[in-house]
C-alpha cells in the first residue's frame, strides 16, 4: 500500500511515475463496475494486493473492443441495473489510496455531456479515463474537459499505429500510455503476442510517460515477459473471468497477488 | 499525413458532397473507432479517394454493374395502384438487380476496392441477409474468402438467406450477444476486423460506421438516384417527381436515392424508418459503431434494441448523413408500423404483380397512408425506391397472416 499520493490533475501520472522510478513494475487490474454484489470488496482487495492503479469498467451495451469475457461481465452488470451514476457513487465511498481509472465507451460520456461526466468522475475520486472508441482525432473536446476537471485521458497505441501517429498520441495522453498488446479484442491468450513487446518498445522509445500494456496479457509469466520492455501491465479478462466463474473477491485478489509477486521477483533481477 | 486529391464528386457547397478528411456531415459522422482500426480506416479512405477519381476504376465498376449487376434497373409506372391512390406512383426497381436488392451496387464497388488494396477476405454484417448474400456474391465473383455475421434471431427469420450465403461459399456466423440482431452483428464484424485487418476488408453494408464508410457507401449507391432522376425526366417530360421516398434502416438505399435528387432537384425527400427502429423519429444524438448519429438509447446512453418485422430495418441507429439531412431539413424522416407494412406488401403484390421486400414495403406503406393528404396531394408524382424483392419474406408473411387469421378466428 502506498501513501501520500498526489491529488488533482496529475495524481495518476505522479503515482505511476513514482512507483516506476522506485524500480517497481506497474500492475493495473481491471474490474467491471457493478459486476456482482461484492465488486467494491474486490476493488479494495486489489488495492491491498499491490495494484498501482485500478481500472473500473463502466459497462456499455455495445462494447466494440471487448471479447466474450468482458462482454458477459458488462451484460451481467447492466442486468443488475448498473449505471454510470450508480457505479461512480459507489466508488466515491472507497478510501483505498490507489488511483482509479474509468474505462468506458464514448457514448456514455457524450450522452452525459463532457463537463458533467468529467465532474462526476472527479467527484467520485477517479483520476483517469480510458475511452477506447475515442481515438486521437476525436478526443479533443472530451480531453479538454477532462484536463480541466483533473481527469487524465489515457490514449492507446496499437500494433497497427504507424510511427508518426505514436508521437502525436503520446503527446496528448495523460497519466500513462496504454499499449494495445495485440490486434484483437480483449480476452485471455495462451501465448503472449510478439506485438505486445514490440508496441512496448516503440512507445517507450518516444515517451517518458509510463507505458502499460493491456489486451492479451493473461498470466504472471506473460506480465513478466512484457514488462521486460514495458513499465507495467493492464490485466482485465483473466481477472474478470475468475469473477464470472464465481471465485469472488478472494479469487481475484489471489490472482492479482500472483501477478504482483511475479512482477516484483522479475523487477529485482532487471533494470 | 498525405494530402488527398479531391474526389470528382466534390461540388463546393453540395448538400450531399464530400465530407472531408474528418468525415463530417454537419455535426454527425466522424471516426469513433479503437486506435487499432484507425490506420485501416485511413488507408481505406485514401484508397477510395484514389479509386473514385480514377476513370479506370469507375469504368470497371460501371461495366460490372451493367454486365453482372443488371444495371440500369428500370423505373416502373404503377398504373393500377396510381389510379387507386390518386397519385402518380413510380418505382425504382432495385428488386430487379442481381441478388435481388440494391446491396449489389455497394458490394461490387467495395469488392473491387478490396482487390485493389490487396485484401483477400471479406467480412460483413447482415440483418435481413440481403447484404450478406450480396457480399457472399461479390466474394465469389472476386475469388475471396467471406465471413458474414448475422444475429441469431435473424438467422432464424431469414433461414433461406443463410443457405444462399452458404451456397455462395460464405461462412455465416450467428451472433448470440446482445439483442442478437443487426446491431450485434456489426459489433461482431468490427471485432473480427480488429483482429484481421491486415488481410481483410470489412464490407460494411450501409451508410453507417466510421468514416469513410457512410460517404463511400453512399457514393457506391448514388447510381440508384442518378439513374432514377434521369429515368424520371424521360417519363415526366423533363420534370422531377414531387416526392422521392425510400426506406431507411442504416439508410443506404435512401442515401443513394437522395444523392441523385438532393442537389439536382427540388423534390421533397422522405425516408421511412421502421416504427420499432426509428432512430431519427424518436432517437437522439449519440455515438455507436464508429459514428455520431441519431440513436435509440436510454437515459444513460445504453443502446436500445430495435424491434421490427423487417430484419433489415432492425437497427437502433441510422447513417450520419441522414441525421444531417434531417437537421438541415433537406429530407424528412417518417416511420411505418408492422401492420401497415404487411398491408403494403400485399397490396403491391396484388395491384402490380410485384412482391417487395418488407424493408421496401415501409416506403410504400407511408405512400399508402398519406396519398391524397396534404403531404402527398392528389395528382402529385411520387418515386419510391423499391430497394429489394420480397421472396425472402414470403414465408414470414405467410406465417404472420396465418397467425393473424387463426387469432381472429379463435
Amino acid at each position: 500500500m502506498t501513501v501520500g499520493d498526489a491529488v488533482g490533475t496529475d495524481r495518476l501520472e505522479d503515482t505511476l511515475r513514482r512507483h516506476r522510478d522506485q524500480g517497481r513494475k506497474l500492475l493495473i487490474p481491471y474490474v467491471t463496475g457493478g459486476l456482482d454484489p461484492e465488486w467494491l470488496v474486490t476493488v479494495e482487495g486489489l488495492a491491498g494486493a499491490g495494484a498501482d492503479a485500478i481500472e473500473i469498467g463502466i459497462p456499455f451495451s455495445d462494447p466494440m473492443i471487448d471479447g466474450p469475457t468482458i462482454q458477459e461481465a458488462s451484460q451481467r452488470a447492466l442486468d443488475r441495473g448498473a449505471t454510470p451514476e450508480g457505479i461512480l457513487a459507489d466508488l466515491g465511498h472507497l478510501r483505498i489510496g490507489v488511483p482509479l481509472v474509468a474505462m468506458t465507451y464514448y457514448n456514455l460520456i457524450a450522452h452525459a455531456g463532457h463537463q458533467r461526466m468529467a465532474g462526476m468522475l472527479a467527484a467520485a475520486g477517479v483520476s483517469g479515463a480510458i475511452i477506447p472508441d475515442l481515438p486521437l482525432e476525436e478526443v479533443g473536446p472530451w480531453a479538454d474537459a477532462a484536463d480541466a476537471a483533473g481527469i487524465a485521458t489515457v490514449l492507446l497505441v496499437a500494433p497497427s499505429t504507424p510511427p508518426h501517429r505514436i508521437g502525436a498520441i503520446v503527446a496528448r495522453s495523460r497519466g500513462f500510455v496504454y499499449g494495445v498488446g495485440r490486434m484483437g479484442v480483449t480476452g485471455e491468450q495462451a501465448v503472449l503476442a510478439d506485438s505486445a513487446r514490440e508496441v512496448a518498445a516503440r512507445v517507450t522509445a518516444v515517451t517518458d510517460l509510463p507505458v502499460c500494456i493491456g489486451i492479451g496479457v493473461s498470466t504472471p509469466d506473460q506480465a513478466v515477459a512484457v514488462c521486460d520492455v514495458a513499465d507495467g501491465v493492464v490485466v482485465g479478462s483473466a481477472l474478470v473471468r475468475r469473477l464470472l466463474d464465481g471465485e469472488g473477491p478472494l479469487g481475484a485478489v489471489r490472482f492479482a497477488s500472483s501477478l504482483r509477486q511475479a512482477l516484483d521477483a522479475a523487477g529485482r533481477t532487471s533494470r | 499525413m498525405s494530402t488527398h486529391p479531391p474526389a470528382d464528386t466534390t461540388v463546393p457547397g453540395a448538400i450531399m458532397g464530400d465530407p472531408g478528411p474528418t468525415g463530417r456531415f454537419g455535426e454527425f459522422g466522424g471516426r469513433f473507432v479503437p486506435e487499432s482500426l484507425v490506420p485501416a480506416c485511413l488507408e481505406l479512405e485514401e484508397a477510395f479517394r484514389r479509386a473514385w477519381s480514377d476513370p479506370s476504376f469507375r469504368g470497371e465498376l460501371d461495366a460490372l454493374l451493367r454486365s453482372y449487376g443488371g444495371r440500369p434497373t428500370p423505373v416502373t409506372e404503377c398504373t393500377r395502384l396510381s389510379r387507386e391512390l390518386g397519385v402518380r406512383l413510380l418505382l425504382k426497381r432495385e428488386d430487379l438487380a442481381h441478388t435481388g436488392s440494391h446491396k449489389i451496387n455497394n458490394v461490387v464497388g467495395q469488392g473491387l476496392l478490396a482487390r485493389r488494396m490487396g485484401k483477400h477476405r471479406l467480412i460483413a454484417e447482415t440483418g435481413a441477409g440481403q447484404h450478406g448474400v450480396a457480399t457472399a456474391t461479390a466474394a465469389a465473383l472476386f475469388g475471396m474468402e467471406c465471413v458474414v455475421y448475422m444475429g441469431e434471431v435473424d438467422t432464424h427469420r431469414q433461414e433461406l438467406n443463410v443457405f444462399r450465403m452458404e451456397l455462395l461459399g460464405a461462412e455465416v456466423r450467428p451472433v448470440a450477444s446482445g439483442s442478437r440482431t443487426l446491431k450485434d452483428a456489426v459489433n461482431e464484424a468490427l471485432r473480427d476486423w480488429v483482429a484481421s485487418v491486415e488481410d481483410t476488408h470489412y464490407c460494411l453494408g450501409s451508410v453507417m460506421g466510421p468514416h469513410p464508410y457512410p460517404w463511400m457507401v453512399r457514393e457506391f449507391q448514388r447510381v440508384v438516384g442518378d439513374e432514377a432522376r434521369e429515368q424520371c425526366r424521360v417519363i415526366l417530360d423533363g420534370g422531377d417527381p414531387d416526392v422521392v421516398v425510400a426506406c431507411a434502416g442504416g439508410g443506404s438505399n435512401a442515401a443513394g436515392t437522395f444523392a441523385g435528387f438532393a442537389d439536382a432537384t427540388s423534390s421533397t425527400l422522405v425516408a421511412v424508418e421502421a416504427a420499432g427502429g426509428a432512430a431519427l423519429t424518436v432517437g437522439s444524438p449519440g455515438v455507436l459503431h464508429g459514428m455520431r448519429s441519431a440513436l435509440m438509447q436510454d437515459e444513460s446512453g445504453q443502446i436500445l434494441e430495435a424491434r421490427s418485422i423487417s430484419a433489415g430495418l432492425d437497427y437502433p441507429g441510422i447513417g450520419p448523413e441522414h441525421a444531417h439531412l434531417a437537421a438541415i431539413g433537406r429530407a424528412r424522416y417518417e416511420s411505418a408500423g408492422d401492420e401497415e407494412v404487411v398491408d403494403a406488401f400485399r397490396r403491391l403484390a396484388r395491384t402490380e404483380g410485384i412482391i417487395p421486400a418488407l424493408e421496401s414495403a415501409h416506403a410504400l406503406a407511408w405512400v399508402l397512408r398519406v396519398a391524397g393528404s396534404p403531404e402527398l396531394p392528389t395528382g402529385s408524382t411520387v418515386l419510391v425506391t423499391l430497394s429489394g424483392r420480397g421472396d425472402k419474406d414470403v414465408a414470414q408473411v405467410r406465417d404472420l397472416l396465418r397467425a393473424g387469421a387463426s387469432g381472429t378466428g379463435g
